[in-house]
């Protein structure tokens, strides 16, 4: 066995062990340690690479990523888990431009060297630099929206659809004419430019409720880029990593879809979510909401059997997930059965929920997705909704026409009585109205969720 | 068409189908750190950069390179730790335990 092939050996060893960490992701008993095995396979796979290098230009080698280790660590630890979606953007977003940046100097390389690349690297390469492009531009996007840096409302100009599809069309032939007639870093530098302004133009039409999809699918692209540049450097580890990432990114982004019950080009090209408008207080029907108070919701809940909490992104926006782990040790304390019902896209990403309630150490038992937990509201007696909306509209079941229409929904309507918790009457990010509101059985307590819950966690203590 | 990169394409079909088949397993209790966790695997690009970087001896190629190793770093260090300290909170303390949990 030569040099080479020990080396492709300890990377094959790598990737597997990639594969056996995602699979440990499969429990949160055992994903922590499944997260630490697919980073150490990481830091192997790094060590053999600067070894099989050599020492040439170390010093810059080091100088990256020491740089670059120190902004990833620091972000990962002075992050909030509200901003997980946008951390999760950028960091999608620089492995993109890195892959990018590698395809660009392979063909700067090959051009110094006056050699022509292989058939299948100018492909490889070509496919890594336009699609990393797409993706560092577009995660960039992704997380000045969700950091509230640009507007979340989708931003198109006319003829939005036309320019997309025209500036697609204009990269992709720039990229055959390189595979077919000449090689030119001059052209791929302008195939890469108008990749970027492609990525930012189509994001900046999706509105701030959709980023999730969106970082998921740039996320899958990241990965396609990784193994594209696999196939440039003749690395299997690349190739499988990248790979793995891809159909990751795929099915989540299907998921999510289906969550929605939309496409993956209804919400690319789609530009709905266009932020909440105003509704004025009566109903679809003419009906009235009813207002009530924090003392009355409080003995209500402390003489239930069963209260379910159905929390959406009303409750991490207000960082209100620490008072609701508090009503609910206080309903407990009382002998209160306490369940959370989890859609799967409240919050911001899939997921995220989860996340938001296990920091505030609410234990992942008593989480329920929303299959489980369907045909438990019919003996639930108080269903509390915390910053929810379209995840309990009952329109996506009865009104065919409505835009949410098919979507699947938390069935809080089978309930003895539904407390919402809300701002204001505003809709939700589908700009729906929700007749679960009027419903005779819901009552409104409005006003800031934080405030609200710590009300309401008063007013259990003094039942 | 050579004979490696026909390896290389069967490597890539095998691993999308076990992608999809170890990540529909993942629960969506814990969506968000897979996504952070298989978002830290693509870093792998930082091999890329440094294979690049370290076999260059043109001033562009490297400053670009270690751009590229730096937003590599960026990507695999802060992907496992962000993930790492995510899936941290769904550990069950000890004392912690509920009994209805």
């Amino acid at each position: 066995m030569d040099r080479r092939q020990a080396f492709d050996l300890a990377y094959l060893a790598c990737a597997a062990l990639f594969i056996f960490g995602l699979m440990r992701l499969a429990s949160p008993r055992t994903a922590v340690r499944g997260n630490q095995l697919a980073a150490a396979a990481m830091g192997v796979i790094i060590a053999v690479t600067l070894w099989d290098s050599g020492a040439h230009n170390l010093t810059w080698i080091i100088a990256g990523a020491a740089i670059g280790g120190g902004i990833g660590a620091y972000s990962a630890r002075a992050v909030k888990m509200t901003a997980m979606p946008q951390m999760v953007a950028l960091f999608n977003g620089v492995g993109g431009g890195a892959a990018a940046l590698i395809a660009f100097s392979e063909f700067h390389s090959a051009a110094q060297a006056n050699i022509n690349l292989p058939t299948n690297d100018v492909v490889s390469t070509l496919f890594s630099a336009v699609v990393g492009s797409v993706s560092f531009a577009g995660s960039m996007v992704a997380f000045g929206k969700l950091q509230e840096l640009i507007t979340g409302s989708p931003v198109t100009m006319p003829g939005q659809k036309v320019v997309n599809a025209a500036l697609f069309l204009v990269v992709l032939a720039l990229a055959v004419w390189q595979f077919a007639a000449s090689q030119s870093e001059g052209l791929l530098a302008v195939t890469m430019v108008l990749a970027l302004v492609l990525g930012v133009i189509m994001v900046m039409a999706i509105g701030g409720a959709d980023m999730p999809v969106v970082i998921s699918l740039l996320n899958s692209f990241t990965g396609l880029a990784a193994a594209a540049t696999g196939f440039v450097l003749n690395n299997d580890a690349l190739i499988i990593a990248g790979t793995l990432v891809g159909a990751s990114g795929t099915l989540l982004t299907q998921m999510m879809g289906r969550a929605m019950n939309r496409s993956i080009a209804n919400v690319v090209f789609g530009a709905f979510g266009t932020g909440g408008g105003q509704a004025a207080a009566a109903g679809p029907g003419g009906g009235q909401v009813r207002p009530t108070s924090a003392d009355d919701v409080g003995v209500m809940l402390a003489y239930a059997r069963r209260v379910v909490i159905v929390p959406g992104y009303g409750l991490a926006v207000a960082q209100a997930q620490h008072n609701v782990r508090e009503l609910a040790d206080q309903l407990q304390k009382r002998g209160v059965d306490v369940r959370y019902a989890i859609h799967p896209v409240a919050g911001r990403m899939p997921g995220h929920m989860n996340v938001l309630l296990a920091e505030a150490d609410v234990p992942y038992t008593q989480l329920f997705e929303m299959d489980d937990i369907n045909d438990e509201f019919a003996r639930t007696d108080v269903v509390l909704v915390i910053g929810a909306n379209d995840v309990v509209n009952p329109a996506a079941k009865n009104t065919p026409g409505s835009p949410i229409y098919g979507m699947p929904v938390l069935n809080v309507g089978d309930a003895s009585a539904v407390v919402v918790l809300k701002r204001s009457m505003n809709t939700g990010f589908a700009g729906i109205e929700n007749e679960l509101f009027y419903e005779p059985k819901t009552t409104m307590l409005f006003g800031d969720a934080k405030d609200s819950i710590v009300n309401l966690t008063g007013a259990v203590k003094a039942v | 068409m050579t004979h490696e990169l026909v390896l290389q394409i069967t490597v890539l079909v095998l691993a999308a189908f076990v992608g999809f088949e170890v990540i529909s397993k993942v629960p969506t209790t814990l969506h968000t750190p897979l996504m952070s966790g298989t978002n830290a695997i693509h870093g792998i690009v930082i091999v890329g950069a440094i294979i690049v970087v370290g076999r260059t001896d043109s001033l562009l190629i490297e400053v670009l390179g270690t751009i590229a190793v730096a937003f590599g770093a960026i990507n695999v260090v802060g992907g496992f730790l962000v993930t790492d300290r995510m899936l941290n909170m769904f550990k069950q303390r000890p004392g912690e335990k509920r009994d209805d949990g």
